[in-house]
């Protein structure tokens, strides 16, 4: 049973804040940490894997703190998200000698390249390989120790399908076997998939943290912005506003449209075209106006 | 405090096709320029103390030297693939010490020998020219090395400095102002030189005992701080 403890966790770098008073404990299974391109992820990923120190808070893997204690390496794994890899070493040779760094040797290594299926390309340079297969690498190399906590920075990036599949089957497995797995992601369906917990970063703040229902439950349950077009605007708003679904109703001249704000998300979605229908009004846009994954996180740091 | 792993994918990266290509490039020069000085003015101890004073040891040491004390350690902090080193219970002075055996031995190989080979071409080793400047090649390289791998280690600009370091201070600025001769390392490997020698034609600025305290010092003053920066060395995150 390996758990990371985050405590009060800031980090800024000159005048930037990029990770804001996080405090999170990170258990066995599989953990995902999602938020917005630039919303500390990394910077997080990297304290946590002893990278970094944290400006002020602690960060420590079963009571041992993971800045400068090279000793804890014995039982982190850590697939980092540059590309760059010894690429003039096949897929082997650097896989070995990660194992060799860690006192083990060619048996840990074929055991690590046959975890994420990589020998019939292991006597190939690295510098050959796809994404996919570099991802596949870098894995087999935070395997090769058999660690008890992996990290994994934007794992899924760039991989086809296929491959995403078989990370996802792989991190399962690590996950059921009683590691603690924490990967990070930008795409909500990802994480979905895959994580039973998720934390949710924004803005280097910690907005959220539950299992996948509970997240997804707030990022629906938030007020949504629509932009509607209609044979009668000014008909149609008064009629929506009488009901508690809308919160507000801004007619846009310049648009032609009507700016509506729903609160409750499913009984709109019902009432709109009902009430355009019961008073005879033709509906010519319904275009949901701020359904960017930024927006959903905003509002989730918000509330 | 050697760790062989290391020790062999350092080899590799800097023996790779186009670092090894440079490295070979002055060594070769050398070589060519010592036939060409013999078969035009025969073999002259003063020119054979010329050549290998003015050009091997200092412009063709040092410069070897910065290629091979950044490039053993600069290229992986650069592209982040220090990481897989990082990540591992290795202790960071081990990493940095092992870069350094490495990187000292590549100087020498691509250095000394050279000057050596090219002392014999100039004058067969009269005086023990071709010795002296090879002693003050080996010596030069440990230095080096290690001042090298330090701004591999904390700049990622280290190839320039070290090449400013190189040219602008111990070439130019040594030569107008004495007192920066005393803290050159190509001055004290030529107090060595000078020692081994023994004659008129190897001459220093700094006294022997100076020399090789400041030598001592500066390797292992440069290898213990490039070992405590890369104990703290933050890896420059993707955001």
């Amino acid at each position: 049973m390996t758990t990371l403890s985050i405590d009060h966790v800031s980090r800024w770098f000159g005048n930037v804040v990029a990770v804001n008073d996080i405090t999170m404990t990170v258990g066995p299974g599989v953990t995902g940490l999602l938020g917005p391109n630039g919303a500390g992820k990394s910077t997080l990923i990297n304290m946590m894997g002893g990278f970094l120190a944290p400006s002020t808070g602690s960060i420590t893997l079963d009571g041992k703190p993971v800045w400068r204690n090279e000793q804890i390496y014995k039982h982190i794994g850590i697939v980092p998200e540059r590309e760059a890899m010894y690429d003039f070493l096949t897929g082997r040779e650097f896989v070995v000698a990660n194992a060799e760094l860690h006192g083990l040797g060619e048996k840990a290594a074929a055991r690590a390249l046959a975890t994420v299926e990589m020998e019939y390309a292991q006597d190939r340079r690295i510098s050959t390989y796809s994404k996919g297969m570099r991802q596949r690498v870098k894995m087999a190399s935070a395997l090769v120790h058999d660690p008890s906590l992996l990290l994994l920075d934007e794992p899924f990036n760039g991989m086809d399908p296929r491959q995403r599949m078989q990370l996802m089957d792989l991190l399962r497995r690590m996950g059921d076997e009683g590691r603690t797995v924490l990967f990070s992601s930008h795409i909500l369906e990802e994480v979905e998939q895959l994580a039973a917990h998720i934390e949710v970063i924004v803005a280097g703040r910690h907005a959220a943290s539950g299992d996948f229902r509970r997240i997804r439950r707030l990022m629906t349950d938030r007020p949504h912005r629509y932009l509607v077009r209609s044979s009668d605007d000014r008909a149609l708003a008064a009629a929506l506003i009488a009901d508690p679904s809308t919160a507000g109703i801004e007619v846009d001249r310049a648009e032609g449209a009507l700016l509506i704000q729903a609160v409750d998300f499913g009984r709109f979605t019902a009432l709109l075209p009902r009430v355009a229908r019961d008073h005879g009004i033709r509906l010519l846009t319904v275009s949901p106006s701020d359904e960017s994954l930024e927006s959903v996180f905003s509002y989730l740091v918000a509330a | 405090m050697y760790d062989p792993t290391v020790a062999r994918l350092t080899y590799r990266a800097l023996l790779g096709r186009r670092r090894a290509l440079i490295l070979g490039a002055l060594p070769v020069l050398l070589i060519v320029i010592s036939a060409a000085v013999r078969a035009f003015s025969g073999a002259d101890d003063q020119v054979a103390a010329d050549v290998l004073g003015g050009f091997a040891l200092a412009t063709m040491v040092p410069i070897i030297g910065v290629i091979a004390g950044t490039g053993a350690i600069g290229p992986e902090i650069d592209d982040g693939s220090v990481v897989y080193l990082l990540s591992k219970p290795v202790k960071r002075p081990t990493i940095i010490f092992t870069k350094l055996i490495v990187a000292i031995a590549v100087t020498m190989v691509f250095s000394a020998v050279p000057t050596f080979v090219a002392g014999l071409i100039l004058n067969g080793n009269g005086q023990q020219i071709a010795v002296a400047y090879t002693v003050a090649a080996l010596v030069a390289s440990i230095a080096y090395a290690a001042l090298f791998l330090l701004l591999g280690t904390v700049t990622r600009h280290a190839v320039v400095f070290g090449l400013v370091y190189a040219l602008v201070w111990e070439a130019l600025f040594g030569s107008l102002v004495s007192g920066a001769r005393t803290l050159s390392v190509q001055q004290w490997a030529l107090a060595v030189a000078q020692k081994v020698a023994g004659g008129e034609l190897v001459t220093s600025d700094v006294g022997l005992p100076t020399a090789v305290i400041l030598l001592a010092a500066v390797t292992a003053g440069a290898t213990w701080y490039a070992g405590q920066k890369l104990r703290t060395l933050k890896l420059a995150g993707e955001e």
